[in-house]
């Protein structure tokens, strides 16, 4: 390397729970990302790097990483907002377990969202009418602001609560539940809260707002949370959600 | 070695949480403490009289100070999370946060000024 002011120090996470970082050198460039530094060392330096992308330009959530201490997507992460004097740490995402060098496994933040009943409970027919919404319903407006979840993971990487309580569902499975149970067209509603209001659920979450702070779709998955625990106490009120 | 920093402890409500279970642990710390002073009373008011003699010590006013701040923390705090959870969402926690601890402070401070 020629020019120290033209080189990045990068620290890899190498190995599983037991790892460690170690220390590569690569040549800065104009417009950088995260993921292109990944892809520089495996591609140059060591081909048994392991990591995770797809799309490369922010759609699918896939290339999450730990950035200088900070869950990020990394392909829409650019190596000039983040290095700290020429120095960037890259680390699997936190609050999951470690297969190998840069790749979490997701299986568990994917399992809370059958947990939180992620899925869409249709109750029509395609013979049925399609159901009419205007988009300016409260409940509708509700759904827009949380819709855009690419599951990337950085939520749950983010989440302080997760990090204390294994069995918290975490934000995205929450925000995934708050989004369809403000659905018109769900038919899961109650079965759902009451699994989002169980031990894990909804009221674990204490409010730090790392979740919206890392977003990288900008959602606020605090204030859907907030919303459950709102819909949570009324049910509980209302009788309809035993303790 | 850690595969994260403590990135975590920069974040304000991170800190407003932690201040709030730090101040309710004062508070719990203290209230039986005060229900025992207050029971000096019904054995006899000299002996009261004669344990509040000891807040005429600086020490015991600065402790006072403390606890003013724990207990107007603690409150604007409390009052702040359930509005956000039982309230529509109001966007600006962070703000509303530092805006409990700077209340807090501020009475304090008042309260220490007129007792000194």
């Amino acid at each position: 390397m020629s020019n120290a002011s033209d080189v990045l120090q990068v620290s890899l996470w190498r190995g599983g729970a037991e790892g460690g970082f170690k220390t590569y050198e690569v040549p800065l460039r104009p417009n950088q990302t995260i993921l292109d530094i990944v892809t520089w060392v495996q591609r140059n330096l060591d081909a048994t790097l392991s990591y995770r992308f797809a799309c490369r330009v922010g759609m699918c959530g896939s290339c999450a990483m730990m950035v200088n201490g900070h869950p990020r997507w990394t392909c829409r992460t650019h190596v000039a907002k983040v290095a700290q004097k020429g120095v960037v740490e890259i680390a699997p995402l936190a609050n999951m377990p470690i297969i190998k060098d840069l790749a979490a496994d997701m299986r568990q933040f994917f399992d809370k969202w059958v947990v939180a009943h992620g899925a869409f409970a249709g109750s029509k027919t395609r013979a049925d009418e399609i159901e009419l919404i205007k988009p300016a319903e409260p409940a509708r407006v509700a759904v827009d602001a949380a819709i855009e979840c690419i599951n990337c993971g950085i939520c749950y990487a983010a989440c302080d609560t997760v990090r204390w309580n294994p069995e918290y569902l975490g934000p995205a499975a929450l925000n995934r539940a708050w989004s369809l149970n403000n659905d018109v067209r769900d038919a899961d509603h109650a079965g759902r809260l009451a699994a989002v209001s169980a031990d894990g659920g909804c009221h674990n979450c204490h409010s730090h707002q790392s979740c919206q702070a890392h977003c990288p779709q900008s959602l606020n998955p605090t204030r859907s949370i907030a919303g459950l625990k709102r819909l949570s106490t009324q049910a509980y009120l209302r009788g309809d959600l035993k303790p | 070695m850690s595969v994260t920093r403590r990135t975590y402890r920069y974040n304000i409500l991170w800190n407003a949480a932690l201040i709030h279970r730090l101040s309710g642990i004062g508070l719990v710390v203290f209230l039986p403490l005060h229900f025992l002073v207050l029971g000096l009373a019904i054995e006899s008011a000299g002996k009261l009289d004669s344990f509040l003699q000891l807040a005429q010590m600086p020490v015991v006013k600065l402790a006072e100070f403390a606890l003013v701040f724990l207990l107007v923390v603690h409150l604007l705090g409390g009052a702040r999370l359930l509005a956000l959870e039982l309230l529509p969402w109001l966007d600006g926690q962070k703000l509303l946060a530092v805006g409990a601890a700077s209340v807090a402070a501020l009475v304090a401070i008042i309260f220490l000024i007129r007792v000194l």
